[in-house]
This record gives C-alpha cells, sequence and structure tokens, in this order.
C-alpha cells in the first residue's frame, strides 16, 4: 500500500470541491466565504507541493509560497473591507451589497 | 506502512475539518476548524518532504492569517443566525455542483499518467545532500528573485490598502498640528499690553 500522487491530488479535489460547496451553502456570511476561498487555495497549494515532490522539481514549492503569500494579502484585505462593510452598513449579508446597482 | 497510515489519518482529519468548516453553525468554530484543517496541511507537507513549507503553514498561517480572522469574527457584532436563514434553500444546487465537479476532477486524476522521463528533465531538482528549507533558499534568492520580490510587493500593497481601508479619524478629538505650530509667527501670538494701575484689562 504505497501513497502516490494520485491520493494526494484526491484529497485536493476533495477540499477544493469543499470550498465550492460552502460559498453555496454560505452564500450570506462573507467570512465563511472568505474562509472557503482560503480552503481552496489551500487545496491548491497542496496539489503543488504533490506535484513537486513527486516529479522532482522544486519550483512547485516556490509557487505555492507566492500561493500562500497571495492568499495572506487576500485575507488581509478582504477582511479589512468586511470590517469597513460593517462600520458603514452595520451587517456583513452578501446580499445587501446593492449600493451599486443603480 | 507507517507513511500510509499517517497519510490517511492527515487527509482524514483534513478533509472532516474542511467539511466543519463550511457546516459550523458558529463562525468561531469554523475559524478553529480551518486552523485544524491547516495543521493537517501541514502534516501533508512534511510527508511530501516539504518541511519548510509545512512550517511556513503553521507559523504564518495558522499563527497570523487565521488569527487575523479570529479576531474579525469576534470583533464584528453580527448576528450570525440571520445570515444562516435559508441555508439550506442552496444545500441541492450546491451539492450538484460540487458532486459534478469532485467526479470531474477524480476523472481527469484517474487518466493521469506522469511521463517516466519528467523527473529526469526536471529544472530544477532538490539536491540530496542538503535540507528541503536549504535547496529553497538555494533557488529562491537567485533563480526566482524576482517572483520572491514581487511577493514583497504584493504584500506592501495589501498592508498599505488595508491600513488606508481601515484607518479613519474621529472628528471631534483634538489632534497636534506641527504644521500650524511651526508656522505661527511672534507678531500673531505675542502682545504687549499697557496696563493701568488699578484698572485692570477691560
Amino acid at each position: 500500500m504505497t501513497i502516490g500522487l494520485s491520493h494526494y491530488l484526491t484529497v485536493a479535489a476533495i477540499l477544493f470541491t469543499l470550498g465550492i460547496f460552502g460559498i453555496f451553502l454560505n452564500r450570506k456570511n462573507v467570512i465563511v466565504i472568505l474562509m472557503s476561498v482560503e480552503l481552496m487555495l489551500l487545496a491548491v497549494n497542496i496539489n503543488l507541493v504533490a506535484f513537486s515532490a513527486f516529479h522532482g522539481d522544486l519550483a512547485g514549492q516556490i509557487f505555492a509560497m507566492i500561493v500562500l503569500t497571495v492568499a495572506a494579502a487576500e485575507a488581509a484585505i478582504g477582511l479589512a473591507l468586511v470590517v469597513v462593510y460593517f462600520r458603514n452598513r452595520g451587517t456583513i449579508d452578501v446580499a445587501e451589497i446593492d449600493l451599486l446597482r443603480g | 506502512m507507517l507513511s500510509a497510515l499517517f497519510f490517511y489519518l492527515f487527509a482524514a482529519i483534513l478533509v472532516g475539518a474542511a467539511f466543519m468548516v463550511i457546516a459550523a453553525k458558529n463562525p468561531v468554530h469554523a475559524v478553529l476548524f480551518l486552523i485544524l484543517a491547516f495543521f493537517n496541511a501541514a502534516g501533508l507537507f512534511v510527508l511530501l518532504g516539504a518541511e519548510f513549507l509545512a512550517m511556513i503553514l503553521v507559523v504564518v498561517y495558522v499563527g497570523a492569517v487565521m488569527v487575523l480572522f479570529l479576531f474579525v469574527v469576534m470583533m464584528l457584532d453580527v448576528d450570525f443566525a440571520v445570515l444562516r436563514a435559508g441555508f439550506l434553500k442552496y444545500l441541492p444546487i450546491g451539492a450538484t455542483i460540487g458532486l459534478l465537479l469532485l467526479v470531474e476532477l477524480i476523472l481527469i486524476l484517474g487518466a493521469w499518467v506522469t511521463a517516466p522521463e519528467i523527473t529526469a528533465q526536471a529544472p530544477t531538482p532538490p539536491p540530496d545532500d542538503i535540507g528541503n528549507t536549504e535547496a529553497l533558499g538555494l533557488i529562491l534568492y537567485t533563480r526566482y528573485v524576482y517572483l520572491f520580490e514581487a511577493a514583497g510587493l504584493i504584500l506592501l500593497v495589501a498592508m498599505i490598502g488595508a491600513i488606508v481601508l481601515t484607518l479613519h479619524h474621529k472628528r471631534d478629538v483634538k489632534r497636534q498640528k506641527i504644521g500650524l505650530q511651526v508656522q505661527r509667527t511672534r507678531a500673531e501670538s505675542v502682545e504687549l499690553v499697557e496696563v493701568d494701575s488699578g484698572r485692570g484689562l477691560s
């Protein structure tokens, strides 16, 4: 029973699907949507590292590091937007963000 | 054998925690389950031989980003029960699309074949005699130095953006204005007054 590349890719696929499922399920709560996006980025990272390890190429781990950086920046900006939005409107319901609808 | 056991352990807890992230009633619990998921992903990274990324995931991700999430969830006084209204309304379509995507992804994986010569042609193979961290450092600061600097720039922009978004001055708080202080001249701030004896200033 040896663990191959496809095992890791399957785990990452399940994780990515759970992220998408989370966005559908929690359509109103923007914080949970952000967490679902984090889950999807984690799945991408697992894919990158698994390919890097099984193909013997370190570039995948470098890219995983860059993805981590972008994910951290995205979380910081996203949470700042949530805080500002909550300060202005008193809610974080995604369905209420419709001021630009005209 | 042992590594297979640990793979299944980490993977099972990872998937279970990820499911609890999207299903938890309380967002604080969701963040804590996300932290558990990241710890188990770090375990998977260690199994893959990527120790540096595993440590980065624990230290930077759990230590900084997830604590930021926790902080924001606890700081915002949101009625999360209202936000969960209609939770089950989108369950069928979400489950359908998720299942479709999962089946597609697994079908792709089933047909996946890696060319046998690809490991021999890898442009940056990991060296045998040094550890993962040292090997990553050796290529991160040479071959991928522009990528590294771009990552630093992204973090700088994110930091400035977050500060600009959330910084707000209250109107009625008195603040020191150094420019105005320095601009004051003697003519407008000092006055000599002749005071008559016994009458004072009216």
